[in-house]
């Protein structure tokens, strides 16, 4: 665990925390606190984790606990499911969530409905983790986004965490959490150091599953994102704040369930709503707030239609000039909410 | 037969009457309540996909003969008679199979999830099933409870891609895992023949011990799994079974079952080798029960089938206050969209 100290305001020293040791403390936490916890994916424990977010677990916690598992996605997820139904609290990573599709059938047939079908006999105690999303440089078959995929399927709940108190409250709560819970982190968000309060570094420090947070107050406009985007519409904010813009920022937090009401009681305030993803259009987060939005008691207070800030509706391209603009920038949600407000 | 072992279960086994009358009573009620499934899905009482037992019986009761109550099994969709073994009553399984709140799963599941202590489906997509079986085993090592697990597959299911993985894992971490192939000769229509490059199933773990059992003798079953799981307990890490067994019904309810097999396969199977029937005709000749007393058993199975599918028949649907309900285990109260923006749901969790 590595922590910068940042500046003194009277007596006070501000902690600074990665997103990766923020992971790494709430796994750490959980392990200790819960001897049915453990983790168990491609090269979390000699390596270290293949970004580094399980350092130091195998030396501390053994071969038992924490588990190098060939290159087999769909076998090492049956056998994860299969320890969540018999007693045991599994962290399955997947090296991104890219090969989880190799394993997708265990996460919806095996872990998410399993519940459901055994009228409640059946828990699943399951946590999938692992980074979702575009990285840098590493082109289409490494850069989707699972969100809209994952958290289309009742029975399951999926996490999307933008800063490190994110990462570390809500990654223990999934892990607490009874039932199969979709993780989905951001691996350029790893490397990223963030604030943490006192509360935040507690080890009992857990967040709900299911609530958005408001990262930003605001009256014109409504911004709702998820993950690193989150991070992107507040340095929006920031720009169009000096232009007598005010937005309102919503961390998501959670995709699944979402947060709706929070949303709603932030438009029928603003009046305007932007969302903002990295994900593709079609089917997507932003998709689903739209059709939630209109049915509720949100729409009436819309002075415009909902606008979507979206991954652009390609496979993820290589080079440089061309990733750049595959993802939403900050000049296109600027634009985008300059088009919303009509100004 | 045996592949890469040195010992194997024992030539002799002994049968005590107890026994013999007990494994006689479990086979002959999976048969019964299995007819008795395929005559209310006839009568289009039960619908969706039934996938019967009915010739298989000697493996269901010959390895809970083998192994302990404590211990684990999972197997695929041809699940009814393990539900049974495993200690669910014939009647809640055929009210889970008319869909009502009776059912073992209160109608949430149907044929093909039905689960129990211990007793992990009924699970539809084939071959999933292994890799959640070797999941089991990995909990019990890890728990260090002494138990194993039995994850069963068809001849089908043998060529997915998911076992082979699992079996490397299995042996790689010694996982007390005992791997049964239950080759009833065809997957779906396809023959084995048409559908594998090798059909020794027992011998398809590799580097995982196999061992071909004759799958309609309850006493070569039991023995065997004993063997298996005496293997397992002792930290040898997994092992392989081959059951070689028949089903006289078709891959499910819609398949006649006739037209990638004859009419004189099946009968041939039924006159010559029906477990059963080999099993009564071994107690008669040993005079270890009468023919009098069997026929009475049989009296008692056929009333308890008979009032379980009475049950099944009148027990009320599950509510539709049920509909939402169990998404989630120990959760807070979600609301559920229903099928149009007015129909707000409410979902409970179980407890």
């Amino acid at each position: 665990m590595s922590f910068l100290r940042g500046s003194f305001i009277d007596a006070l020293v501000v902690l600074q925390m990665m997103v990766r040791d923020a992971l790494n403390q709430a796994m750490d936490e959980e392990l200790e606190r819960d001897e049915r916890v453990f983790l168990l994916g491609e090269e979390v424990a000699q390596y270290d984790g293949a970004y580094k977010v399980s350092r130091g677990l195998w030396k501390k916690y053994g071969d038992q606990r924490i588990i190098d598992t060939p290159i087999s996605e769909m076998g090492f997820t049956g056998i994860a499911v299969g320890a969540a139904f018999a007693g045991l609290r599994p962290i399955c990573e997947f090296m991104t969530f890219n090969f989880s599709m190799q394993a997708i059938d265990q996460v919806i047939n095996s872990a998410a409905k399993t519940c459901y079908m055994s009228a409640g006999f059946q828990a699943v105690p399951i946590v999938f983790r692992g980074p979702n999303g575009s990285s840098a440089g590493v082109a289409a078959q490494h850069s989707q986004c699972f969100a809209a995929w994952y958290a289309h399927c009742p029975g399951l709940k999926v996490v999307s965490p933008w800063n490190s108190e994110d990462a570390k409250g809500l990654l223990k709560a999934a892990i607490r959490d009874d039932n199969p819970v979709v993780f989905m982190e951001n691996e350029l968000m790893y490397g990223v150091p963030f604030e943490m309060s006192e509360e935040a570094l507690s080890k009992d420090f857990v967040l709900p599953i299911g609530k958005a947070k408001i990262e930003r107050p605001g009256n014109h406009v409504t911004l709702v994102s998820h993950s690193r985007c989150v991070g992107h519409c507040l340095d929006a904010a920031a720009v169009l704040a000096k232009e007598g813009i005010e937005c309102e920022v919503i961390n998501l937090r959670s995709i699944r369930p979402m947060d709706t009401d929070a949303i709603e009681a932030s438009v029928m305030k603003t009046n305007h709503l932007v969302t903002v993803e990295g994900g593709w259009p079609q089917f997507g987060v932003g998709a689903e707030i739209c059709a939630k939005i209109m049915e509720g008691p949100a729409f009436n207070y819309l002075d415009a239609p909902v606008t979507r800030v979206t991954g652009v509706d390609i496979p993820m391209p290589y080079a440089k000039i061309l990733e750049d603009n595959s993802v939403p920038q900050i000049k296109d949600i600027i634009f985008s909410i300059k088009k919303t407000l009509n100004v | 037969s045996l592949l890469f072992s040195d010992e194997g279960p024992a030539d002799t086994a002994v049968l005590t009457r107890d026994q013999g009358l007990s494994y006689y009573r479990c086979m002959q009620t999976i048969r019964r309540m299995e007819l008795k499934a395929d005559q209310l899905y006839k009568q289009k009482i039960i619908r969706g996909f039934c996938h019967l037992y009915d010739g298989q019986e000697a493996c269901a009761a010959g390895i809970e003969a083998g192994i302990e109550r404590t211990d684990h099994v999972i197997t695929a969709y041809r699940a009814h008679a393990f539900t049974y073994t495993r200690g669910v009553s014939v009647r809640e399984i055929l009210a889970e199979l008319t869909g009502r709140q009776g059912g073992v799963a209160k109608g949430k599941g149907g044929s093909m999830h039905m689960y129990a202590p211990h007793f992990y489906g009924g699970n539809g997509i084939v071959g999933a099933q292994v890799p959640l079986g070797a999941g089991i085993a990995l909990a019990c090592q890890y728990q260090g409870n002494g138990q194993i697990c039995v994850a069963l597959y068809g001849d089908g299911a043998a060529n997915q891609g998911q076992l082979f993985e699992t079996y490397n894992m299995a042996a790689l971490w010694k996982l007390p895992c005992v791997f049964v192939c239950e080759n009833n000769r065809y997957g779906m229509g396809t023959s084995v023949e048409r559908a594998a490059a090798s059909t020794d199933y027992y011998k398809r773990g590799d580097f995982i011990p196999g061992l071909r059992v004759d799958g309609m003798d309850v006493l070569c079953v039991r023995e065997a799994t004993k063997f298996a799981a005496d293997h397992c307990r002792s930290g040898k890490g997994p092992i392989l079974m081959e059951l070689q067994t028949y089903r006289y019904h078709g891959h499910s309810m819609s398949d006649p079952g006739v037209s990638y097999r004859t009419r004189e396969e099946v009968q041939e199977v039924r006159s010559k080798n029906d477990p059963i029937s080999l099993l009564k005709e071994r107690m008669l000749s040993n005079n270890m029960a009468s023919a009098e007393e069997l026929k009475e058993i049989d009296g008692e199975i056929r009333k308890e089938v008979d009032d379980a599918a009475q049950f099944a028949t009148s027990d009320p649907e599950p509510p539709l206050d049920d509909l939402c309900k169990y998404i989630y285990h120990n959760s807070p109260p979600v609301q559920v969209r229903g099928t149009n923006p007015w129909a707000k749901l409410q979902s409970v969790s179980s407890s």
